[in-house]
């Protein structure tokens, strides 16, 4: 259980966070939506333990604050929005970076068997800087994914926090990379990302926080969330959600409402 | 196709895996030095065979007392200075460019050697005005201790300057370093314009950047220090590699990096230190030798840190051998031998990479 209790956060003098309150569960995938600038990338840095906070955030009722850098990686990875490469590393030695705490498992096929998974078999000499947009982010959850690859160790989750893990890639490999999400959530472990894509949002996720101008709108599960009103409040823009019927349960799917069609 | 492509796809097992070939590199690099070490030893304006009688004292067999001076008390400590010093040069580059997450970070180019420099003046203009008490515990250790302090002191303030919210400006990190040069040299002017007759004698030998003084104590002096810097490789090698994708990630992946950070900068700090108090300031070897492997062996800190402090020790006594040979029976400073090489080197890198360096 992740349990964020009225996170506050500042980054020098503004103050971007107020008082939001957040849930995730092991065995959900957990999103957050909500317009550029809203303050999703800022909740889960501070999730994650990376930018200081006012309020409480308890990871499995561990406060995030007093777990040190070592024990927090074995327990949770985080791919974040924009990864930069210093040195000229290959795909190979990028995903294996995941593992160099050494705390997860040292199986050393796991980086080959973590780069088949996102699609990029055969990359594994390439040099990273020669890698598509595209190439680049799945190899970067490959790595995140070798840091964590059990979804449940000695009996506790382990937990992905993803930052728009899906922006730059094509439906296939969407459905792809959020179709591994889904599966390490099934299997016991917790999975936090923050999307753009309302329909992939509504498909995968279990549950969705709303965001807006750095406060949650509402949280709970797709068809509670994604409705008219509260999208077109949000986000400014007039949508109409519809409700598609599957073999298992009902997906909302949105349509935007413009006036000047083609 | 799909046949084809499939095969072209797979990839053989050890693809995108540049250990061993970086194992292969470590072995020459290795080789190299012993060659450099023998031929340090025995080459040089002397006259008489000392290759030989290195090889008769190895065997267990007398050799000549003047064979044995030149060898033992001559040859030897400069030999290992200049390894050490090598070493040294080279490690405390690729830690400062991997702790800087940039190429052209070098200790030498943003003003750390000249804030080790400006403590070594320090020490030697001003060490008189030391509490005696101070003076007799530091002894000999004075002037190595006082650059491995400003050496210290401008990593540091540079990195403050540089680094915001774990992002390095390389713009501001190089231009913090022209005016930290630029301070510390005019400082270390109002020194030397102060400083007395034998002061003076005292700063134009040190400032002389060269292993021609070398001694026993002197490399009993700085190697500690030096030696301590390089045993903190094996640690910094992962934080490093993980500190490539910034530092944020560095920390999420299970670094310390803080701690991790503290480490780098006084490695570069008691690496250039004692460089610089033993030897004065040697250019480039910091740039040159790290960049050359990361060409060859790939960026990797845990092949790159070993085999730079090889391939640096091998350069500096090959330069060094250099400045003893080409003007004997006189000597060439080795700053302008390592400089002569570097300084064409360090612009071809930057023509390599112009486009791809973001500055
Ligand atoms: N370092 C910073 N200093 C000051 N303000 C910042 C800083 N970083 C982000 N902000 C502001 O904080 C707000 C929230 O940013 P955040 O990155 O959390 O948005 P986001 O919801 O992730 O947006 P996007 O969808 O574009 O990724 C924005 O208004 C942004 O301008
Ligand atoms: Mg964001």
């Amino acid at each position: 259980m992740l349990i964020a209790t009225n996170i506050n956060v500042s980054l020098g003098k503004t103050a971007i966070l107020h008082g939001v309150n957040f849930e995730g569960q092991a065995g959900h995938v957990t999103a957050i939506v909500g317009p550029n600038g809203s303050g999703k990338t800022t909740l889960l840095k501070a999730m994650t333990g990376e930018l200081p906070y006012t309020g409480s955030i308890l990871l499995d009722q561990e406060d995030v604050k007093a777990i040190p850098a070592p024990a927090l990686a074995a327990r949770r990875a985080v791919l974040p929005q924009n990864a930069g490469l210093a040195f000229p590393f290959t795909v190979l030695e990028v995903v294996r970076l995941g593992l160099i705490a050494g705390l997860g498992s040292n199986d050393s096929t796991l980086p080959r068997r973590a780069l088949e998974h996102v699609g990029l078999a055969g990359y594994e000499g390439r040099l990273y800087h020669a890698l598509s947009g595209g190439e680049q982010q799945r190899c970067q959850l490959a790595r995140v994914l070798v840091q964590v690859w059990e979804p449940t160790r000695d009996g506790k989750p382990s937990w992905l926090f993803l930052d728009e893990p899906v922006s730059a890639l094509d439906i296939g490999h969407q459905l792809e990379v959020m179709e591994i999400a889904r599966s390490f959530a099934n299997n016991g472990g917790g999975v936090i990302a923050v999307m753009h894509d309302l329909n992939l949002t509504s498909m995968f996720a279990d549950r969705i926080l709303l965001m807006k101008n750095g406060r949650r709108v509402v949280q709970g599960d797709a068809q509670h969330v994604l409705t008219d009103d509260h999208l077109s409040g949000a986000y400014g823009c007039r949508v109409r959600v519809n409700v598609a019927p599957t073999q298992h349960c009902h997906v909302p799917y949105i349509l935007p409402q413009v006036a000047n069609l083609r | 196709m799909a046949i084809l492509d499939a095969g072209i796809r797979l990839s053989p097992p050890q693809a995108g895996d540049r250990g061993p070939q970086a194992l292969v590199v470590l072995i020459l690099c290795a080789a190299l030095l012993l060659m450099m070490i023998i031929a340090s030893l025995t080459v040089g304006a002397s006259g008489t065979s000392l290759l030989q009688a290195l090889f008769t004292w190895a065997s267990g067999e007398q050799i000549g007392l003047r064979e044995k001076v030149i060898l033992f008390d001559i040859r030897a400590p400069r030999t290992l200075l200049g390894a050490l010093v090598g070493a040294s040069l080279a490690v405390s580059g690729a830690v400062m460019q991997g702790l800087f997450r940039n190429p052209l970070a070098d200790p030498g180019l943003v003003g750390v050697s000249a804030g080790a420099g400006l403590g070594a003046i320090l020490a030697i203009v001003l060490g008189g005005l030391l509490p005696a008490g101070i003076a007799a515990v530091a002894g000999m250790y004075t002037i190595p201790i006082a650059a491995f302090l400003g050496g210290w002191a401008s990593t540091l303030l540079l990195y403050r300057i540089a680094t915001r919210k774990g992002r390095t400006s390389v713009a501001v990190m190089l231009l913090a370093g022209i005016a930290l040069g630029a301070l510390t040299g005019a400082i270390a002017g109002v020194l030397v314009y102060i400083a007395d007759d034998n002061q003076l004698r005292d700063l134009t030998f040190w400032g002389l950047g060269s292993l021609a003084g070398a001694t026993w104590t002197k490399l009993l002096v700085a190697g500690p220090l030096m030696i301590l810097a390089l045993s903190t490789m094996p640690f910094l090698a992962r934080g490093l590699d993980a500190l490539t994708l910034g530092e944020a990630t560095a920390w999420h992946l299970g670094i310390p990096v803080q701690r991790m950070k503290n480490i780098a900068i006084l490695t570069v700090a008691c690496a250039t230190g004692a460089s610089v108090a033993v030897s004065g300031g040697i250019g480039f070897v910091g740039i040159v030798v790290p960049h050359l492997l990361r060409l060859t062996i790939g960026p990797s800190h845990k092949f790159l840190l070993p085999i730079s402090a090889l391939l640096g020790a091998a350069f500096l006594l090959a330069a060094d051998m250099v400045s003893r040979v080409i003007v004997a029976p006189s000597e060439l400073p080795i700053g302008i031998i390592t400089a002569t090489i570097g300084g064409p080197f360090f612009l071809f890198v930057l023509l390599r990479s112009r486009g791809v360096l973001d500055i």
